[in-house]
């Protein structure tokens, strides 16, 4: 079982909920941000995350895959003043609502002054809500950003065991581990880690609080990372329990503080939440274990569409 | 008491009979908040944590429970609610301040920012709203839905649609139902509203399926039987020739509704489909699925 707590599923097709479900994915967790170009009017806003609540929870669970999300005003958008204050006078509208499991992810694109703003007001929303905070560090000038995110959430006094530091990498996790932080790593192609690199991580600094995720979105990304590095590292030798903390129960871990991510949620689903999975089944179907593959690339065996 | 009243009346001692003392208090003191609120926050905290104090329980009602439902308000049937559902419908109900424009536009705000849950449980509760004929928009707007739960929150053990859906939109709950692939049988009213357009579109549905090698819902041909026209009475004679033993069921008790003389001498071919009928043992609930 596999625990994907970074992935942006509305950009995703249904091939990929089929996949993931195929390879072991039981949840996954989508936090509000971006869709790639900037979001002009607070309405458009209103209705993502509105989307992210609804239909993309459903859509998750028609392949029995369960779907959580966080809320939050990316660092980009945030340089948009009048579209910022609008967002933040909704979200605590949406940070209440069922399968919410975090604030984020949020923090710093530019490091620019509205940011760090819309950031430190959004910390201080978790901390009266008492939600769990998923940190999205910069791309650029990452190593600063990062250490001014972790300065800025414990100046807000949050308790580091209940903030995920995202996107890190060799030069960042040291830092994260050792204030106390969740470490996240996002399995991305190109621009992020490298899941060979990840193996070489969690040798070096074991599985206690880091996380492994796709970040899969409308860019080049691979929503089979986190099981695919999983294999990876079980090829590397690395033990049975160490692949399951940082692929699952770490996650599990940081974000079921929210209250809102459980176990049961897939293993054994209250009626009422049977009835928006697909067939009214649970995942494991009558307690089984999910069937582990990696469907081959390519168009398969199968040619028909029925 | 007025009608809302009564209805969170019933709701709230459903759901405190339900839950620890704790949880009853806590949704007591929510009820009296959103009651004295002069703004909305109140009612939309407290519809957010409801699932978190009170839980997601089944509500399982009891027969004599049911009953209560039913004298409260006829075609209200609860029967699937969960203690959820019922308490975020019992707090609509205490926001209403008498204005039912008000209310539905409080509901539609509502709306707008729902979860997955929370928009399944208010298309439940449409039934007992204040201001039903204000409520039909946003009734058809459920009923076009591609969440099945959703789409069955309005459609399914919901007297809404009966009561105020034109033969248009009643006619595209019934065909949006086969499409989204539920069953019929909970629709309430399916009898009473099936008309001669609607017999007609389900048949140039079947059609369609039986063009794509798909299969047809035994189900569609309940609200065929009554109003087929010479066509659909082919129709029925196909599956009765060369249906599956189910199909077969389904289109011979479609005939038998069916006041055609072709459709007698069709029954004439199949007494022994005929005598099942009579001793009531093919009913269309046979054919509920799912």
């Amino acid at each position: 079982m596999y625990l994907d707590p970074h992935t942006h599923m509305i950009s995703r097709t249904t091939d990929d909920y089929e996949r993931m479900a195929a390879a072991g994915i039981v949840a996954c967790i989508e936090p509000a941000f971006w869709l790639g170009q900037p979001r002009t009017h607070v309405a458009t806003y209103i209705d993502y995350l509105s989307m992210i609540v609804g239909f993309e929870r459903f859509r998750a669970g028609q392949f029995g895959i369960r779907h959580y999300c966080a809320i939050g005003l990316n660092s980009k958008e945030a340089n948009n003043e009048e579209l910022a204050e609008a967002v933040m006078e909704i979200l605590p509208r949406f940070a209440l609502k069922e399968g919410v499991v975090a604030i984020g992810e949020i923090g710093y694109d530019e490091q620019t002054e509205l940011e760090d703003r819309y950031f430190r007001r959004q910390l201080e929303l978790a901390k009266e809500l008492q939600l769990p905070v998923m940190i999205h560090t910069p791309h650029r000038d990452k190593k600063r950003g990062t250490l001014r995110s972790m300065a800025v959430i414990l100046e807000h006094g949050l308790d580091p065991s209940w903030v995920v530091i995202d996107h890190n990498n060799e030069e960042t996790v040291r830092d994260v581990l050792d204030r106390g932080f969740w470490a996240a790593f996002s399995i991305y192609p190109f621009t992020k880690m490298g899941n060979e690199r990840m193996v070489e991580i969690v040798k070096r600094w074991g599985s206690e609080r880091i996380i492994v995720d796709s970040a899969c979105d409308w860019g080049i990304s691979d929503p089979l990372a986190v099981p695919k590095t999983a294999e990876l590292m079980r090829r590397a030798g690395i033990p049975e329990a160490d692949i399951r903390k940082v692929t699952y129960a770490n996650a599990l871990a940081a974000y079921g503080k929210s209250g809102q991510i459980k176990e049961e949620d897939w293993l054994d689903p209250p009626p009422v939440d049977q009835r928006l999975l697909y067939m009214g089944n649970s995942v494991l179907r009558g307690g089984q274990e999910p069937r582990i593959e990696v469907r081959k690339p390519g168009l398969g065996e199968d040619l028909r569409i029925v | 008491m007025d009608d809302v009243e009564r209805a969170c009346a019933l709701l709230t001692r459903w759901v405190i009979e339900r839950v620890s003392v704790e949880a009853a208090a806590w949704f007591r003191e929510q009820l009296a908040a959103v009651r004295r609120a002069r703004e909305p926050k109140p009612l939309y905290l407290a519809l957010g944590y409801v699932p978190r104090r009170l839980g997601k329980a089944d509500l399982a009602l009891s027969a004599a429970e049911r009953a209560e439902a039913e004298a409260l308000r006829p075609g209200f049937d609860p029967t699937d609610w969960s203690v959820d559902q019922a308490a975020r419908i019992a707090l609509l109900l205490a926001s209403h301040d008498g204005d039912p424009v008000r209310f539905k536009d409080r509901l539609e705000t509502l709306f707008r920012t729902a979860d997955i849950g929370e928009t399944i449980a208010f298309y439940r509760g449409l039934p007992l709203y204040p201001g039903q004929e204000l409520l039909v928009a946003r009734a058809r707007e459920g009923a076009r839905s591609g969440m099945r739960p959703v789409f069955e929150a309005v459609a399914h053990r919901n007297p809404f649609p009966k009561e105020r859906f034109d033969e248009n939109a009643w006619n595209h709950l019934v065909l949006k139902a086969l499409f989204v692939g539920t069953t019929l049988a909970p629709i309430q009213g399916l009898d009473e509203r099936a008309n001669p357009r609607l017999a007609r579109m389900l048949c140039d549905y079947a059609h369609e399926r039986w063009a794509a090698g798909r299969p047809v819902s035994p189900e569609l041909w309940r609200c065929v039987g009554p109003h087929a026209d010479e066509a659909a009475v082919g129709d029925l004679a196909r599956v009765l020739a060369s249906g599956t033993a189910e199909e077969r069921r389904a289109a011979a008790l479609a005939l038998s509704a069916c006041p055609r003389p072709e459709a007698a001498e069709l029954l004439a071919g199949v007494p022994e489909l005929v005598a099942a009928i009579r001793r009531g043992e093919i009913r269309w609930t046979d054919f509920a699925r799912g």
